[in-house]
Protein backbone atom coordinates (compact mmCIF):
# COMPACT_ATOMS: atom_id res chain seq x y z
CA UNK A 1 0.00 0.00 0.00
CA UNK A 2 2.35 2.86 -1.27
CA UNK A 3 1.29 6.24 -0.97
CA UNK A 4 -1.47 5.21 1.99
CA UNK A 5 -3.69 3.63 -0.58
CA UNK A 6 -5.23 0.04 0.13
CA UNK A 7 -5.40 -2.18 -3.41
CA UNK A 8 -8.82 -4.18 -3.62
CA UNK A 9 -9.99 -7.33 -5.53
CA UNK A 10 -12.59 -9.29 -6.17
CA UNK A 11 -11.25 -11.47 -3.03
CA UNK A 12 -10.32 -8.73 -0.12
CA UNK A 13 -13.33 -6.29 -1.48
CA UNK A 14 -16.17 -7.82 1.08
CA UNK A 15 -13.65 -8.43 3.98
CA UNK A 16 -11.84 -5.11 3.57
CA UNK A 17 -15.07 -2.81 3.77
CA UNK A 18 -16.68 -4.90 6.41
CA UNK A 19 -13.94 -5.19 8.69
CA UNK A 20 -12.71 -1.75 8.50
CA UNK A 21 -12.72 0.54 12.02
CA UNK A 22 -13.35 2.93 9.84
CA UNK A 23 -15.49 4.50 6.74
CA UNK A 24 -13.20 3.24 3.26
CA UNK A 25 -13.48 5.51 0.33
CA UNK A 26 -13.39 2.51 -2.98
CA UNK A 27 -12.38 4.73 -5.83
CA UNK A 28 -12.87 2.68 -8.93
CA UNK A 29 -10.46 3.29 -11.26
CA UNK A 30 -9.35 1.62 -14.61
CA UNK A 31 -5.78 2.30 -15.92
CA UNK A 32 -6.96 3.41 -19.33
CA UNK A 33 -8.83 6.36 -17.84
CA UNK A 34 -7.20 9.84 -17.53
CA UNK A 35 -9.41 11.65 -15.21
CA UNK A 36 -8.56 8.45 -12.87
CA UNK A 37 -5.47 9.27 -13.14
CA UNK A 38 -5.58 13.05 -12.26
CA UNK A 39 -7.25 12.38 -8.73
CA UNK A 40 -5.32 9.79 -7.87
CA UNK A 41 -2.10 12.05 -6.25
CA UNK A 42 -5.53 13.71 -4.34
CA UNK A 43 -7.04 10.59 -3.21
CA UNK A 44 -3.35 10.52 -1.62
CA UNK A 45 -3.31 13.53 0.19
CA UNK A 46 -6.57 12.56 1.10
CA UNK A 47 -5.58 9.22 2.77
CA UNK A 48 -2.54 10.82 4.26
CA UNK A 49 -4.61 13.69 5.92
CA UNK A 50 -7.15 11.42 7.44
CA UNK A 51 -4.90 8.52 9.16
CA UNK A 52 -7.49 6.60 11.73
CA UNK A 53 -11.00 8.97 10.43
CA UNK A 54 -11.16 7.44 6.66
CA UNK A 55 -9.46 4.43 4.56
CA UNK A 56 -8.66 5.15 1.10
CA UNK A 57 -8.83 2.36 -1.40
CA UNK A 58 -8.58 1.36 -5.67
CA UNK A 59 -10.30 -1.14 -7.22
CA UNK A 60 -9.50 -1.34 -10.97
CA UNK A 61 -12.66 -2.38 -12.69
CA UNK A 62 -10.67 -4.03 -15.47
CA UNK A 63 -9.31 -6.83 -13.20
CA UNK A 64 -12.74 -6.47 -11.18
CA UNK A 65 -15.68 -6.05 -13.24
CA UNK A 66 -17.81 -7.99 -10.80
CA UNK A 67 -17.48 -5.84 -8.06
CA UNK A 68 -17.76 -2.40 -9.93
CA UNK A 69 -21.14 -4.27 -11.40
CA UNK A 70 -22.47 -5.30 -8.79
CA UNK A 71 -22.48 -1.66 -7.63
CA UNK A 72 -23.66 -0.63 -10.54
CA UNK A 73 -20.56 1.53 -11.74
CA UNK A 74 -20.66 2.60 -15.39
CA UNK A 75 -19.07 5.35 -15.47
CA UNK A 76 -15.33 5.78 -14.21
CA UNK A 77 -14.09 7.48 -11.78
CA UNK A 78 -16.70 6.58 -9.51
CA UNK A 79 -16.07 7.04 -5.59
CA UNK A 80 -18.39 5.02 -3.12
CA UNK A 81 -17.76 5.42 0.68
CA UNK A 82 -18.34 2.59 2.37
CA UNK A 83 -19.51 3.16 6.30
CA UNK A 84 -19.77 -0.43 7.83
CA UNK A 85 -19.89 -2.37 4.87
CA UNK A 86 -22.91 -0.16 3.30
CA UNK A 87 -22.43 2.01 0.75
CA UNK A 88 -23.21 5.75 2.52
CA UNK A 89 -21.65 7.49 -0.24
CA UNK A 90 -21.45 7.98 -3.93
CA UNK A 91 -19.24 10.42 -6.25
CA UNK A 92 -19.12 10.28 -10.03
CA UNK A 93 -16.47 12.52 -11.76
CA UNK A 94 -12.97 13.51 -11.26
CA UNK A 95 -13.22 16.39 -9.11
CA UNK A 96 -10.50 19.01 -7.60
CA UNK A 97 -9.50 18.49 -3.71
CA UNK A 98 -11.30 21.20 -1.98
CA UNK A 99 -14.81 19.78 -3.69
CA UNK A 100 -14.05 16.24 -2.63
CA UNK A 101 -13.11 17.44 0.77
CA UNK A 102 -15.81 19.93 0.96
CA UNK A 103 -18.54 16.60 -0.64
CA UNK A 104 -17.15 14.24 1.75
CA UNK A 105 -16.87 16.61 4.65
CA UNK A 106 -18.83 13.95 6.64
CA UNK A 107 -16.83 11.09 6.72
CA UNK A 108 -13.53 13.47 7.52
CA UNK B 1 -3.73 34.27 3.29
CA UNK B 2 -0.50 34.49 1.81
CA UNK B 3 0.05 36.03 -2.12
CA UNK B 4 3.31 35.72 -4.63
CA UNK B 5 3.70 37.67 -7.77
CA UNK B 6 4.72 36.89 -11.17
CA UNK B 7 5.85 38.55 -14.50
CA UNK B 8 3.10 36.16 -16.26
CA UNK B 9 0.08 34.69 -15.05
CA UNK B 10 -1.65 31.37 -17.23
CA UNK B 11 -4.71 30.42 -16.11
CA UNK B 12 -5.44 26.72 -17.92
CA UNK B 13 -3.34 24.25 -19.35
CA UNK B 14 -4.52 23.15 -22.42
CA UNK B 15 -2.31 23.30 -26.23
CA UNK B 16 -2.58 27.06 -26.01
CA UNK B 17 -1.35 27.55 -22.30
CA UNK B 18 0.49 25.29 -22.49
CA UNK B 19 2.39 26.56 -25.64
CA UNK B 20 2.32 29.92 -24.39
CA UNK B 21 4.19 28.54 -21.10
CA UNK B 22 6.68 27.22 -23.30
CA UNK B 23 7.34 30.29 -25.00
CA UNK B 24 7.20 32.67 -21.92
CA UNK B 25 9.26 30.27 -19.79
CA UNK B 26 11.86 30.49 -22.88
CA UNK B 27 11.64 34.09 -22.71
CA UNK B 28 12.62 33.93 -18.44
CA UNK B 29 9.84 35.57 -17.72
CA UNK B 30 9.23 32.62 -15.31
CA UNK B 31 5.48 32.19 -16.06
CA UNK B 32 3.11 30.65 -13.01
CA UNK B 33 0.65 28.12 -14.78
CA UNK B 34 -3.30 27.30 -12.31
CA UNK B 35 -4.05 24.74 -14.49
CA UNK B 36 -7.20 23.77 -13.21
CA UNK B 37 -8.39 20.88 -11.53
CA UNK B 38 -9.49 17.01 -12.01
CA UNK B 39 -13.02 17.04 -13.89
CA UNK B 40 -14.37 14.38 -16.36
CA UNK B 41 -16.06 17.22 -18.42
CA UNK B 42 -13.12 18.46 -20.34
CA UNK B 43 -11.88 21.40 -18.49
CA UNK B 44 -9.29 19.49 -16.56
CA UNK B 45 -5.57 20.18 -16.33
CA UNK B 46 -4.27 19.50 -19.98
CA UNK B 47 -7.59 20.36 -21.64
CA UNK B 48 -10.42 18.64 -24.04
CA UNK B 49 -7.28 16.32 -25.39
CA UNK B 50 -7.00 14.63 -22.10
CA UNK B 51 -10.34 13.28 -22.95
CA UNK B 52 -9.56 11.90 -26.12
CA UNK B 53 -7.83 8.63 -27.65
CA UNK B 54 -5.33 9.05 -30.64
CA UNK B 55 -4.82 12.64 -32.04
CA UNK B 56 -3.82 12.01 -35.92
CA UNK B 57 -3.77 15.73 -37.24
CA UNK B 58 -1.34 17.26 -34.76
CA UNK B 59 1.95 17.29 -37.48
CA UNK B 60 5.08 15.84 -36.32
CA UNK B 61 3.44 12.87 -34.87
CA UNK B 62 2.82 10.40 -38.43
CA UNK B 63 2.11 7.51 -36.06
CA UNK B 64 -0.61 9.48 -34.41
CA UNK B 65 -0.22 10.29 -30.82
CA UNK B 66 -2.17 9.84 -27.33
CA UNK B 67 -4.25 13.18 -26.72
CA UNK B 68 -3.14 12.37 -23.03
CA UNK B 69 0.34 11.80 -24.15
CA UNK B 70 0.87 14.67 -25.61
CA UNK B 71 -0.08 16.93 -23.32
CA UNK B 72 1.48 15.27 -20.83
CA UNK B 73 4.46 16.12 -23.35
CA UNK B 74 3.69 19.81 -23.59
CA UNK B 75 3.58 20.12 -20.15
CA UNK B 76 7.19 18.44 -19.52
CA UNK B 77 8.53 21.13 -21.88
CA UNK B 78 7.30 24.05 -20.59
CA UNK B 79 8.27 22.59 -16.50
CA UNK B 80 11.98 21.78 -18.38
CA UNK B 81 12.40 25.72 -19.36
CA UNK B 82 11.13 26.98 -15.59
CA UNK B 83 7.30 27.40 -15.36
CA UNK B 84 5.72 26.34 -12.07
CA UNK B 85 2.00 24.52 -12.20
CA UNK B 86 -0.40 24.54 -9.46
CA UNK B 87 -2.96 22.28 -9.99
CA UNK B 88 -6.28 24.46 -8.90
CA UNK B 89 -9.33 26.59 -10.35
CA UNK B 90 -9.20 30.13 -9.90
CA UNK B 91 -12.07 31.05 -8.22
CA UNK B 92 -11.88 35.14 -8.76
CA UNK B 93 -10.23 37.47 -10.91
CA UNK B 94 -9.48 41.37 -10.64
CA UNK B 95 -8.56 42.70 -13.57
CA UNK B 96 -9.09 46.32 -13.19
CA UNK B 97 -5.69 47.66 -11.73
CA UNK B 98 -2.36 46.55 -12.07
CA UNK B 99 -0.82 44.45 -10.63
CA UNK B 100 -3.78 42.16 -11.98
CA UNK B 101 -4.89 39.88 -9.25
CA UNK B 102 -6.56 36.45 -8.97
CA UNK B 103 -7.34 33.88 -6.27
CA UNK B 104 -7.20 30.47 -5.54
CA UNK B 105 -10.08 30.79 -3.06
CA UNK B 106 -8.02 32.56 0.07
CA UNK B 107 -4.47 32.79 -2.00
CA UNK B 108 -3.69 35.57 -4.09
CA UNK B 109 -1.83 35.80 -6.89
CA UNK B 110 -0.53 38.92 -8.29
CA UNK B 111 0.54 39.42 -11.78
CA UNK B 112 2.26 42.02 -14.36
CA UNK B 113 0.42 40.42 -17.38
CA UNK B 114 -2.32 37.70 -17.63
CA UNK B 115 -2.79 35.03 -20.38
CA UNK B 116 -5.87 33.61 -20.33
CA UNK B 117 -6.47 30.00 -22.09
CA UNK B 118 -9.14 28.02 -20.13
CA UNK B 119 -10.62 26.43 -23.38
CA UNK B 120 -14.18 25.33 -23.61
CA UNK B 121 -16.00 22.17 -21.80
CA UNK B 122 -18.64 19.63 -23.71
CA UNK B 123 -22.04 20.74 -23.05
CA UNK B 124 -25.08 18.60 -22.02
CA UNK B 125 -28.59 18.51 -23.42
CA UNK B 126 -30.08 20.42 -20.76
CA UNK B 127 -32.67 17.85 -19.45
CA UNK B 128 -33.72 17.86 -15.73
CA UNK B 129 -32.75 13.97 -15.85
CA UNK B 130 -29.67 14.44 -17.22
CA UNK B 131 -28.17 14.85 -12.74
CA UNK B 132 -29.85 11.81 -11.68
CA UNK B 133 -28.77 9.17 -14.86
CA UNK B 134 -24.91 10.63 -14.80
CA UNK B 135 -22.96 7.84 -14.46
CA UNK B 136 -25.47 5.56 -14.84
CA UNK B 137 -25.63 4.78 -18.61
CA UNK B 138 -24.90 8.88 -19.25
CA UNK B 139 -21.55 9.74 -19.84
CA UNK B 140 -19.30 12.51 -20.38
CA UNK B 141 -16.66 10.57 -20.85
CA UNK B 142 -16.43 8.00 -23.89
CA UNK B 143 -12.71 7.26 -23.15
CA UNK B 144 -13.42 6.87 -19.32
CA UNK B 145 -16.67 4.86 -19.90
CA UNK B 146 -16.86 2.90 -22.70
CA UNK B 147 -15.64 -0.19 -21.24
CA UNK B 148 -18.98 -0.20 -19.46
CA UNK B 149 -21.05 -0.83 -22.63
CA UNK B 150 -19.59 -4.11 -24.14
CA UNK B 151 -22.22 -5.95 -25.72
CA UNK B 152 -24.92 -3.31 -25.49
CA UNK B 153 -26.36 -0.70 -27.82
CA UNK B 154 -26.29 3.00 -26.94
CA UNK B 155 -26.38 6.20 -28.92
CA UNK B 156 -24.21 9.42 -29.39
CA UNK B 157 -25.84 12.70 -29.77
CA UNK B 158 -24.45 14.64 -31.82
CA UNK B 159 -22.66 15.59 -35.45
CA UNK B 160 -19.08 16.78 -35.61
CA UNK B 161 -15.86 15.27 -35.30
CA UNK B 162 -15.87 14.58 -31.33
CA UNK B 163 -19.66 13.07 -31.84
CA UNK B 164 -18.03 10.52 -34.84
CA UNK B 165 -14.97 10.09 -32.73
CA UNK B 166 -16.24 9.02 -29.87
CA UNK B 167 -18.75 6.84 -31.76
CA UNK B 168 -16.30 5.06 -33.51
CA UNK B 169 -14.32 4.36 -30.44
CA UNK B 170 -17.26 3.33 -28.56
CA UNK B 171 -17.76 0.52 -31.63
CA UNK B 172 -15.22 -1.11 -29.85
CA UNK B 173 -17.27 -2.35 -26.90
CA UNK B 174 -20.78 -1.49 -28.07
CA UNK B 175 -22.81 -3.71 -30.77
CA UNK B 176 -24.64 -1.09 -32.14
CA UNK B 177 -23.74 2.74 -31.97
CA UNK B 178 -26.83 5.00 -33.14
CA UNK B 179 -25.72 8.36 -34.41
CA UNK B 180 -28.36 10.73 -33.37
CA UNK B 181 -28.31 14.10 -35.01
CA UNK B 182 -30.53 17.18 -35.28
CA UNK B 183 -29.78 18.00 -39.16
CA UNK B 184 -30.04 16.12 -42.30
CA UNK B 185 -26.01 15.77 -42.69
CA UNK B 186 -23.13 16.28 -40.48
CA UNK B 187 -20.82 18.55 -39.48
CA UNK B 188 -17.54 16.11 -39.08
CA UNK B 189 -14.56 16.11 -41.32
CA UNK B 190 -14.60 14.10 -44.72
CA UNK B 191 -12.74 11.51 -42.99
CA UNK B 192 -14.30 11.16 -40.12
CA UNK B 193 -17.22 10.83 -41.92
CA UNK B 194 -16.07 8.12 -44.25
CA UNK B 195 -15.10 6.12 -41.71
CA UNK B 196 -18.37 6.17 -39.77
CA UNK B 197 -20.70 5.34 -42.85
CA UNK B 198 -18.14 2.55 -43.23
CA UNK B 199 -18.19 1.12 -39.67
CA UNK B 200 -21.48 -1.30 -40.11
CA UNK B 201 -21.87 -1.10 -36.47
CA UNK B 202 -22.65 2.65 -36.59
CA UNK B 203 -26.50 3.55 -37.47
CA UNK B 204 -27.65 7.33 -38.43
CA UNK B 205 -31.27 8.90 -37.26
CA UNK B 206 -31.29 12.07 -38.88
CA UNK B 207 -33.18 15.55 -38.16
CA UNK B 208 -33.68 14.39 -34.17
CA UNK B 209 -33.06 15.31 -30.92
CA UNK B 210 -33.16 13.64 -27.85
CA UNK B 211 -36.02 15.13 -26.05
CA UNK B 212 -35.88 12.72 -22.81
CA UNK B 213 -33.55 9.97 -21.16
CA UNK B 214 -35.24 7.20 -20.05
CA UNK B 215 -35.26 5.05 -17.16
CA UNK B 216 -35.30 5.81 -13.24
CA UNK B 217 -32.16 4.27 -11.62
CA UNK B 218 -30.59 3.58 -15.06
CA UNK B 219 -30.74 4.76 -18.48
CA UNK B 220 -32.80 2.59 -20.35
CA UNK B 221 -33.81 4.15 -23.80
CA UNK B 222 -34.24 7.82 -25.42
CA UNK B 223 -37.31 9.55 -26.55
CA UNK B 224 -36.74 11.36 -29.94
CA UNK B 225 -38.15 13.88 -31.59
CA UNK B 226 -38.13 14.49 -35.26
CA UNK B 227 -37.53 17.92 -35.64
CA UNK B 228 -39.00 17.80 -39.18
CA UNK B 229 -42.27 16.98 -38.35
CA UNK B 230 -42.78 16.78 -34.91
CA UNK B 231 -43.14 12.93 -34.26
CA UNK B 232 -42.14 11.34 -31.54
CA UNK B 233 -40.07 7.86 -30.96
CA UNK B 234 -38.29 6.09 -28.64
CA UNK B 235 -34.90 3.73 -28.75
CA UNK B 236 -33.94 0.95 -26.23
CA UNK B 237 -30.29 2.09 -25.17
CA UNK B 238 -28.45 1.34 -22.31
CA UNK B 239 -25.78 4.00 -22.95
CA UNK B 240 -26.12 8.02 -23.66
CA UNK B 241 -23.23 9.69 -24.71
CA UNK B 242 -23.09 13.50 -25.56
CA UNK B 243 -21.29 15.44 -27.90
CA UNK B 244 -23.63 18.19 -29.46
CA UNK B 245 -20.83 21.20 -28.86
CA UNK B 246 -18.59 23.18 -26.40
CA UNK B 247 -18.96 26.70 -24.27
CA UNK B 248 -16.22 28.61 -23.12
CA UNK B 249 -14.99 28.41 -19.90
CA UNK B 250 -15.53 31.97 -18.90
CA UNK B 251 -17.44 32.80 -15.94
CA UNK B 252 -14.84 33.64 -14.23
CA UNK B 253 -14.42 36.80 -16.07
CA UNK B 254 -18.13 37.89 -16.78
CA UNK B 255 -18.11 41.41 -16.31
CA UNK B 256 -14.32 41.90 -16.40
CA UNK B 257 -13.36 41.32 -19.89
CA UNK B 258 -15.29 41.56 -23.28
CA UNK B 259 -17.34 38.88 -24.38
CA UNK B 260 -19.46 38.03 -27.35
CA UNK B 261 -23.25 36.42 -26.50
CA UNK B 262 -21.89 33.53 -26.75
CA UNK B 263 -19.45 34.10 -24.21
CA UNK B 264 -16.21 33.77 -26.01
CA UNK B 265 -13.68 36.59 -25.05
CA UNK B 266 -13.11 38.72 -27.92
CA UNK B 267 -9.39 39.51 -29.03
CA UNK B 268 -8.28 42.39 -31.28
CA UNK B 269 -7.97 41.46 -34.58
CA UNK B 270 -4.12 39.67 -35.71
CA UNK B 271 -3.68 39.19 -31.73
CA UNK B 272 -4.35 37.93 -28.43
CA UNK B 273 -5.29 41.14 -26.48
CA UNK B 274 -8.48 41.32 -24.52
CA UNK B 275 -9.91 44.57 -24.16
CA UNK B 276 -7.81 45.14 -20.73
CA UNK B 277 -4.29 46.37 -21.48
CA UNK B 278 -2.16 43.36 -20.54
CA UNK B 279 -4.46 40.66 -20.43
CA UNK B 280 -3.95 38.78 -23.58
CA UNK B 281 -6.70 35.50 -24.73
CA UNK B 282 -5.64 32.61 -26.81
CA UNK B 283 -7.14 29.13 -27.59
CA UNK B 284 -10.71 27.87 -27.74
CA UNK B 285 -11.79 30.59 -25.10
CA UNK B 286 -11.40 33.12 -27.74
CA UNK B 287 -12.02 30.96 -30.93
CA UNK B 288 -15.37 29.49 -31.65
CA UNK B 289 -14.26 28.97 -35.49
CA UNK B 290 -11.53 26.35 -35.66
CA UNK B 291 -10.98 25.09 -32.34
CA UNK B 292 -8.12 22.85 -33.07
CA UNK B 293 -5.23 21.47 -31.11
CA UNK B 294 -2.98 22.88 -33.51
CA UNK B 295 -4.91 26.30 -33.44
CA UNK B 296 -5.09 26.53 -29.54
CA UNK B 297 -1.16 26.03 -29.49
CA UNK B 298 -0.42 28.68 -32.24
CA UNK B 299 -2.60 31.76 -30.74
CA UNK B 300 -0.61 30.29 -27.69
CA UNK B 301 2.86 31.21 -29.28
CA UNK B 302 0.95 34.73 -30.23
CA UNK B 303 -0.21 35.50 -26.54
CA UNK B 304 3.36 34.28 -25.78
CA UNK B 305 4.84 36.72 -27.82
CA UNK B 306 2.32 39.49 -27.25
CA UNK B 307 2.67 39.50 -23.59
CA UNK B 308 6.76 39.53 -23.55
CA UNK B 309 6.50 42.28 -26.37
CA UNK B 310 3.98 44.28 -23.82
CA UNK B 311 6.32 43.87 -20.88
CA UNK B 312 9.13 45.06 -22.30
CA UNK B 313 7.07 47.95 -23.66
CA UNK B 314 6.04 48.97 -20.03
CA UNK B 315 9.34 49.98 -18.88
Amino acid sequence: MADGIVTLTSETFDEAVRSSQTPVLVDFWAEWCGPCKQIAPVLAELASENKGKLTVAKLNVDDHSDIASRFGVMSIPTLIVFNQGEPAKRLVGAKGKSQLVQELAEFL
Amino acid sequence: MSSSHHRVLIIGSGPAGLTAAIYTARASLQPMVIEGEPSSTSDQPGGQLMLTTEVENFPGFPEGIMGPELMTRCREQAARFGAQFLTEKVTKVDFSSRPFKAWVRDTLYTADSVIVSTGAQSVMLGLPEETRLIGHGLSTCATCDGFFFRGQEIVVVGGGDSALEEAQFLTKFATKVTVIHRRDKLRASKIMQDRAFANDKIEFVWNSQVTRILGEDKVSGVELTNLVDGSTSTLDVTGVFVAIGHKPNTGLFAGVLAMDSTGYLITKPDSTYTDIDGVFACGDVQDHVYRQAITAAGSGCMAAIDAERWLEAQH
